[in-house]
């Protein structure tokens, strides 16, 4: 790959030369262009074959220009098989003394197999990083007993503990076998910051960002993330006022100041917590219009005007698309007005979602097919039934 | 001449293409091109064709006046946009906001295209924008257009309906041609089904013949259906909106 990126403006860095084009009557675009929109990508095997992050890489590379480097990040599943049963913490602190701190807290919640720093690389154009670690943990039995929770529900409270109440840390990911990667950066400068390439896993997201209503911080990078369920978005939750008092109502505490954070915890509640068939989940968050309902034969209708009325507060209003990836593969869905691009591929074993025919292209060059899926219906890619892990469950 | 493109940032690959046709340059073949934002963007140009290989980026041709392209693959979204003379010919599918605002020229694609197909798309006296789609269009096709034909044939068909739902949404003006007729639900509030006239038929014909002549297809087998023309009722539908 030689791409010769020029024009960005990325903080701190020098601006190119404007070429001279004096004399040339066809002189395009803006120099200093910022095209924005958001980018991402996922791959998957669906054997359950492990594969380097090198390719989720490149297809966010060819990205690029739909995001504007406030914003870079990756999950991989199956990253960490010799830690598989345990739920691994991928943290993030702005200082030593919320790293002291998070740490006693976490020690008192949890046996803790390993912990060590998440390896990085110096990358110049990320600076200003904090404080990454990573713990391998099971809840402490005792605990579980007193708090009749399952281990996900202990999971998930220790995270929403953290996040809403521990000043400096923040957690990026609490899933089994899998890890978010992000921060603030263009997604390849993130990959390259996080050495993902030495990782191996059989389902990778990736996310470049366009921060349009909320701040660039490192929290604030996709994917957003919780137990396995990891969230890349482009677009807007018009509706997160709406669908954040709903989570509350259930516990869940929408801290890291962005939309895109309610999506992970509403496919938590529907899918873990609630059992809905994945089919259910996904027209319930992009539920059909009414006009539409009322086309439906009678069961068809009963059916989607109760998921409607049930779940009005999970319905997620505004332009996405999104890539839902899990313990079991991923999901690939649009806003119910296509108002976000996904494109989708298959090629043998393989299957790539992303938002560009071309970052597709990019690793497979002549895909056994390639299509638009029809907007608010979701794509699914599954892991074969021999190969899915325990955790999965989508249905 | 050709131009490798593999590996080329937009703004060189589109710099080159601009030269050699500053030199004189009519016949450009691209090869190895992969999601190049704007080829063809904003040149201004007689007789010369440019070749494209691989899939080209969002905003193929935009502002484009004069030359023609061929796509041998997928195009992306945007292409057309603005576009106020040309042609493009695509040979495979085609992305969302195909046409938009196009101004003049042709668009014809083999496949399928995405959604809000030919929005805002507008004419004026001899400067009417055609576009074509061989396969289905998504919903929205059609959307807040002032002026110029879409033509949709539905020929690939595997039971999708050859057009969305919401066609026509805010039209106010130009033409949609269905192959094959549309429901009812599937129409914006704006527009209507009509059978063709002589004038239609004859528009139609033209335009059906330079299109299977480009995609080697056979006219009478696009001609084995009926079509049925799609405008607006209402001159001005939101005229009032603002009035009290």
């Amino acid at each position: 790959m030689s791409r010769a990126y020029r024009g960005h403006v990325v903080p701190g860095a020098t601006r190119f030369e404007i070429p001279d084009c004096a004399g040339n009557p066809y002189t395009e675009e803006a120099p200093f262009k910022i095209h924005g929109g958001c980018g991402l990508a996922g791959i998957m095997d669906v054997t359950g074959e492990r594969f380097s992050g090198r390719e989720i890489r490149v297809m966010m590379e060819y990205l690029h220009d739909r995001g504007n480097g406030l914003g870079g990040g990756f999950a991989g599943y199956g990253i960490y098989p010799d830690y598989a049963k345990h739920f691994c913490l991928h943290m993030m602190y702005d200082s030593e003394g919320a790293n002291e701190i998070t740490e006693e807290y976490l020690r008192k919640q949890f046996e803790i197999v390993h912990a060590e720093p998440i390896p990085t690389a110096v990358v110049p154009s990320v600076q200003d990083n904090p404080i990454l670690h990573r713990y391998f943990v099971t809840p402490i039995g005792s605990l579980l007993e007193e708090r009749q929770l399952s281990e996900a529900d202990f999971v998930v409270d220790i995270v929403m503990a953290i996040n809403s109440g521990v000043t400096g840390a923040f957690v990026a990911s609490s899933g089994k076998n899998m890890g978010a990667f992000k921060g603030v950066g263009f997604p390849e400068d993130m990959a390259d910051f996080y050495r993902i390439e030495e990782y191996e896993g059989h389902t990778w997201t990736g996310h470049g960002r366009f921060p349009t209503n909320t701040p660039g911080w490192w929290g604030g990078a996709h994917p957003f993330t919780l137990l396995d369920w990891s969230i890349v978005h482009n677009g807007e939750i018009s509706s997160y006022g709406i669908n954040s008092r709903y989570l509350e109502a259930f516990g869940y505490k929408c801290t890291l100041r962005t939309d895109t954070e309610v999506m992970a915890y509403v496919f938590d509640l529907l899918l873990r917590r609630h059992g809905l068939p994945l089919e259910l989940a996904c027209a319930a968050i992009a539920a059909p219009f009414w006009a539409d309902i009322d086309r439906m034969d009678e069961d068809r209708r009963t059916l989607m005007t109760a998921l409607r009325m049930v779940y009005g507060g999970a319905m997620a209003n505004g332009p996405f698309a999104i890539i839902l990836g899990h313990a079991g593969g991923m999901i690939g869905l649009n806003d119910r007005i296509k108002l976000r691009p996904l494109i989708v591929a298959e090629d043998g074993d393989r299957r790539f979602i992303a938002s560009e025919e071309s970052s597709i292209r990019a690793v497979c060059e002549s895909p056994d097919k390639v299509w638009m899926p029809k907007a608010g219906e979701p794509v699914i890619c599954n892991l074969n039934e021999d190969v899915r892990p325990a955790e999965s469950r989508v249905m | 001449m050709q131009i490798d493109a593999k590996g080329v940032y937009y703004k060189e690959l589109n710099e080159e293409i601009r030269y050699a046709i500053d030199r004189g340059e009519t016949e450009i073949e691209l090869v190895g091109v992969n999601g190049q934002r704007y080829i063809g963007g904003g040149l201004r140009a007689e007789g010369v064709t440019i070749s494209i290989n691989g899939v080209p980026g969002n905003d193929l041709a935009s502002f484009m006046n004069g030359p023609r392209l061929v796509v041998n693959n997928n195009a992306q979204d945007g292409c057309g946009n603005t576009m106020n003379a040309g042609k493009i010919i695509i040979h495979g599918d085609a992305g969302d906001v195909l046409g938009y605002g196009m101004r003049g020229g042709r668009l014809y694609v083999r496949g399928d295209v995405g959604y809000r197909v030919g929005i805002h798309m507008k004419a004026y006296e001899t400067h009417k924008p055609i576009l074509v789609a061989g396969g289905i269009a998504r919903d929205f096709l059609g959307e807040y257009m002032a002026g110029g034909v879409l033509v949709v044939l539905g020929m690939n068909g595997n039971g999708t309906p050859t057009v969305g739902n919401w066609c026509g949404t805010g039209m106010h003006g130009g033409k949609v041609y269905v192959r094959g007729g549309v429901e009812d639900h599937q129409l914006g509030r704006e527009v209507r089904p009509f059978e063709l006239d002589d004038e239609d038929q004859a528009e139609l014909d033209e335009i059906l013949e330079d299109y299977c002549g480009e995609m080697g297809l056979d006219l009478a087998d696009v001609k084995s259906k009926p079509f049925v023309k799609l405008i607006p009722y209402s001159h001005r539908p939101y005229g009032k909106m603002y009035a009290y």
